[in-house]
């Protein structure tokens, strides 16, 4: 990513870009009719979105790691560098990433800086990471605390991009009792486009396709009610998962080992979260469409969603309660059957009374 | 509040207090009931109070010829609900699995599609109850509100649970939210309203038999 080669590739559009590096026209628009299935547009869309990239500049793009762990990074860093997705991310010109860029120090604040003002209101700002806001010194970048360097870029940026769910809702950080302050980029920035892309981390090409949309309409996807591409988290797990015919059937795994388990049935009793976790993992899936959790075994955690480390327990069905109720139950019946006592012994209390303090009435008294 | 928010809160600290609602509630009105007593019955015992109250609970809880003739469509519709109602409770895997994780004890589920016919019968054997309740005159004068909360507060978990499994109108996490907190809020009104006679009527049944039991007769 060093400034020399940024600005060797500024100029050339996308398709010049894709045609130097001796990608066919052919697997272009292969790309393109992709892309296009993927986030759910008419076959006639292809053209616009094939024309639209070929004439893209490489936008500049600012990426800014905050309180996370680099699985974002990761996960999109194996989005299989062999194929054309990685290539066109190759070609966004990322001036700023602390784990990817050559330069350190000084030089890679200065890269940051140099690159807000070249494009100022033009730039794509990337996030992964939770912003602290107990203290400004649990995070710092350079001497410079995460919530004012996030402040300071989003001012030129065109669109901010939250990645990974700590950005998007807070993830990890924020879960109970969260002990940085923790928020979202969401809570902070109210004044720019923002578009969640969570998931811990989120699948490679969910990153790329939202880059692909901007790119082509040069405005962010449809998003659903908590800031989503509804391209890729419009349906949920449940919906979309393979094992869904035995959720039906009510046949279950009851652990990780028995016949169940081995026969591929559903996985709702050892904690899956499919149901109620919208992502693109059972269609896309992970490493280049080989499997995803479900399919290697294991329950769903719903990752992309917001306080998916809050659920009470990843291996605790959904239709569980997350806290102890059987104590609190135990409790309740001993104070309940104490308080019945006492009410019913106030209530006899009351009728001996009544009995005591009866009097009949005679017929001169009626009289009277 | 986020819809995952929502669900965590019905799934921890909701489901707490209403566990805490219904199971207190349910102890003390029960034990308000057993503790206003009875005058001793100072005739000598002809018969055993306990076998005439076991047989009564059992007898009442069959229609007599008569009484079938006169309400046929009450006792129809209203078995058809409780059986479906109380199958899709207790026989739901995941219901069970909630049992299970609270009492510690498990047991067999029914089929889940089994399950979706019976909550679907139990709905609208619900509303035709309603809808008779609502346009015969005499029956119209004897509901009062209660009746309908009783109502409203059965076929709610019903329909949201139906609507969970189905995914029908709302993202997944609100509608599983929603069913929850239905059924919490049944179980915090539980003890005040009509449904308390899920535990009373086997004591009233039971006391009745045992009124005849003691004189020897039949009930």
């Amino acid at each position: 990513m060093s400034d020399r080669k940024n600005t060797a590739q500024a100029d050339l559009t996308l398709g010049e870009v894709l045609r130097k590096r001796g990608i066919s026209r052919r697997s272009f628009l292969k790309f393109c009719a992709a892309t296009a299935s993927m986030m759910a547009m008419p076959p006639s869309m292809v053209p616009a979105i094939a024309a639209a990239l070929e004439k893209a500049r490489r936008p500049s793009v600012i990426w800014l790691s905050f309180q996370e762990c680099t699985g974002c990074t990761e996960s999109l860093t194996r989005s299989h560098s062999t194929t054309i997705e990685s290539l066109i991310f190759d070609h966004i010109s990322l001036d700023y990433h602390h784990t990817l860029q050559a330069a350190a120090g000084t030089h890679a604040e200065a890269a940051r800086i140099a690159s807000m003002e070249e494009n100022f209101g033009k730039y794509l700002l990337i996030v992964d990471g939770s912003i602290p806001m107990g203290n400004p010194g649990y995070s710092t970048i350079a001497g410079v605390s995460n919530h004012d360097m996030l402040m300071e870029t989003a001012k030129g940026a065109a669109a901010v991009i939250a990645v990974g769910t700590c950005a998007a809702y807070g993830g990890i950080p924020h879960a109970d009792p969260n002990p940085t302050g923790a928020v979202s980029v969401g809570d902070l920035i109210k004044d720019k486009p923002i578009i969640n892309v969570p998931g811990c981390p989120p699948i490679p090409v969910v990153i790329t396709g939202v880059l692909t949309h901007f790119l082509t309409f040069g405005e962010l996807p449809e998003l659903d009610h908590i800031g989503r591409p509804m391209a890729f988290y419009g349906k949920s797990i449940h919906d979309r998962c393979y094992r869904r015919p035995f959720y039906d059937k009510g046949l279950f795994a009851e652990t990780f080992d028995d016949e169940g388990a081995k026969k591929g049935w559903c996985l709702y009793k050892l904690g899956c979260k499919g149901p109620t976790t919208y992502n693109a993992c059972a269609t896309t899936k992970w490493n280049d469409g080989t499997s995803f959790p479900i399919e290697a075994g294991h329950p769903c955690l719903g990752c992309s969603e917001p306080d998916f480390w809050d659920g009470g327990g990843f291996y605790k069905a959904l239709s569980m309660p997350t806290e102890n109720i059987t104590q609190n139950i135990i409790y309740a019946a001993a104070g309940a059957a104490a308080a019945g006592v006492a009410v019913g012994a106030l209530n006899r209390a009351k009728k001996s009374k009544a009995q005591a303090t009866h009097q009949k009435v005679k017929l001169e008294d009626l009289n009277k | 509040m986020s819809e995952i928010e929502f669900l965590d809160w019905v799934r921890g600290p909701g489901f707490q207090i209403a566990a805490v609602i219904f199971v207190a509630g349910v102890i003390i009105r029960i034990l308000e009931i057993l503790m206003l007593g009875r005058k001793k019955n100072l005739a000598e015992a002809r018969g055993s109070e306990m076998l005439g109250g076991l047989r009564t609970i059992v007898t009442r809880s069959m229609h007599d010829k008569a009484t079938f003739q006169r309400s046929a469509f009450t006792i129809v519709s209203g078995y058809i609900f409780h059986t479906g109602l109380l199958l899709s409770i207790f026989f739901f895997a995941p219901h069970i699995l909630m049992f299970k994780e609270v009492f510690g004890l498990s047991w067999p589920s029914l089929p889940t599609p089994v399950i979706d016919a019976l909550a679907v019968i139990s709905i609208i054997a619900l509303l035709t109850i309603i809808a008779r309740r609502m346009s015969n005159k005499v029956m119209r004068f004897l509901n009062t509100p209660g009746d309908y909360l009783a109502w409203l507060l059965t076929i709610t978990p019903l329909v949201t649970g139906y609507m969970a499994f189905h995914r029908i109108g709302l993202p997944a996490p609100t509608l599983l939210a929603i069913h929850i907190l239905s059924v919490e809020i049944l179980l915090v009104l539980f003890p005040f309203t009509k449904l308390m006679h899920a535990f009373t009527l086997f004591m009233a049944r039971w006391y009745n038999g045992a009124i005849s039991g003691y004189r020897g007769v039949a009930s």
